[in-house]
């Protein structure tokens, strides 16, 4: 149920209130964006027909360099 | 998109917490983190380093309460169109599914989305089309968003099922029966939430807790956080899942929601009635209100009481007081073809997950 998918917004639509997303596998389709604020390009977490979130590109690639930096010796919370 | 794999950070996780020999007991409240879980072997690759993890209440329609099922059956064989995500319109009823009644001749239709159901309403203007709207803080704002900007027509109504976390959280603690050392929030619920709605369990409860992702290593690191929290004594809310989810959450969702609903004290499967637990509608759009607007025809539910299938334990296993396999209908009378209870229906259900991936 609380299952998002991560896609990139390819295109808005003209009433705004929806997108074109493709989700990277050769699925594309349309998102209901009237929760998040949006441009092509974004990426977004959609659930249940709507984009619920913009994901962190920077954050989302720096992930794994974080969480090694976290496991380093001296790391306090 | 973005691979999160990598093997050499997750052993070293790993070996980093065996290291520390702890004994330790974690709840997440997510069938997608159950689903990661089991998928990929880290429930046992956890429990060999002294952390045990297990399913709370993470499951909108496990939780879903059989009085919710009997109105959704009730409205159905009174004409109704009833519309519902899939999962939901195959949990057993006192005798009859959502699905099975359809060869009565009721109308049920399984829908991705709310607006799915929108689009029935108005492709079928003389009949009368209900959504049952199950899900958490994640799916809440689909729901509200739609009332607030979609104008649907008057023969939709929603017959309103949605829960929030927290607060099921604090029923959990506060039952006491089960003596958690951390918990692993949901990631997506907390896209919308933030992180503060969780503070007061840390702050009232001192239990250490996680926002995480979805991906193994998400898994692991929030594993690995709550370790050094207990370790160093502490009792916070940490973020994982930061490339998701901001502190202050989604603001414009959690605005959609507060105009739409109100909190009330709702039941929940397998518990007792939890204060402020549930999203019903605000007076100002009862038009949309299926309880309301079919009050007449619910009416013989009002006094009616409800009980589990005999054998069955999803209630106990909500409560994370035992395990699928601990049952004895697992498996056995209790299939995902045949299943008794919503644990084993829904794909996030933790009986449904462990059939999945179990030996056969």
């Amino acid at each position: 149920m609380c299952l998002a998918i991560p896609g990139k917004i390819i295109e808005l639509d003209k009433d705004k209130e929806h997108a074109t997303v493709d989700y990277g596998d050769g699925t594309k389709r349309k998102a209901n964006i009237t929760l998040v604020s949006v441009k092509t390009g974004d990426y977004v977490l959609v659930h249940a027909g709507f984009a619920i979130e913009v994901l962190n590109e920077k954050e989302a690639k720096e992930t794994l360099d974080i969480f090694r930096e976290m496991l380093s010796p001296g790391e306090d919370i | 998109m973005f691979s999160l794999k990598d093997k050499s950070l997750a052993d070293e996780i790993v070996s980093k917490i065996k290291k520390l020999d702890v004994d330790i007991k974690f709840m997440h409240v997510c069938g997608t983190h159950q689903d990661t879980l089991v998928k990929n072997g880290l429930d046992i690759l956890l429990r060999d380093c002294g952390i045990e993890i297990g399913q709370g209440p993470g499951c909108p329609v496990c939780v879903t309460t059989p009085r919710e099922i009997e109105e959704m059956l009730l409205l159905s064989r009174k004409g109704k169109t009833v519309t519902s995500f899939g999962d939901m319109i195959n949990v057993p009823g006192e005798t009859e599914s959502l699905r099975s009644i359809r060869s009565e001749g009721c109308d049920v239709r399984t829908v991705y989305g709310i607006e799915d159901a929108v689009k029935i309403a108005k492709a079928n203007p003389k009949k009368e089309i209900v959504f049952m709207a199950v899900g958490f803080e994640t799916t809440a704002p689909t729901t509200a968003s739609v009332i607030l900007n979609n104008n649907p027509p008057d023969n939709f109504s929603i017959l309103s099922c949605h829960r929030t976390i927290p607060e099921a959280l604090k029923a959990i603690i506060e039952m006491g029966e089960i003596k958690l050392d951390g918990l692993i929030e949901p990631g997506h619920v907390s896209t919308i939430i933030g992180t503060k709605p969780y503070e007061f369990l840390s702050k009232d409860y001192n239990i250490p807790q996680v926002v995480a992702g979805f991906e193994p290593i998400d898994i692991l690191m929030s594993s690995w956080m709550l370790v050094q929290q207990i370790e160093n004594g502490k009792s916070l809310v940490q973020n994982e899942y930061k490339r998701a989810v901001h502190e202050e959450g989604n603001v414009k969702a959690q605005k959609a929601i507060k105009e739409v609903f109100y909190s009330a004290d709702l039941e929940w499967r397998g518990f007792p009635t939890i204060p402020k637990s549930g999203l019903l509608l605000n007076d100002k759009f009862e038009k949309y209100d299926a309880r309301k607007k079919f009050k007449d025809d619910l009416e013989e539910l009002k006094n009616k009481k409800f009980f589990e299938h005999k054998g069955c334990r999803c209630g106990e296993l909500l409560r994370g007081l035992v395990t699928p396999k601990e049952c004895p209908l697992f498996g056995q009378a209790c299939t995902p073809e045949t299943p008794v209870g919503p644990c084993m229906v829904s794909i996030e259900g933790s009986c449904n997950i462990e059939y999945r991936y179990s030996e056969k």
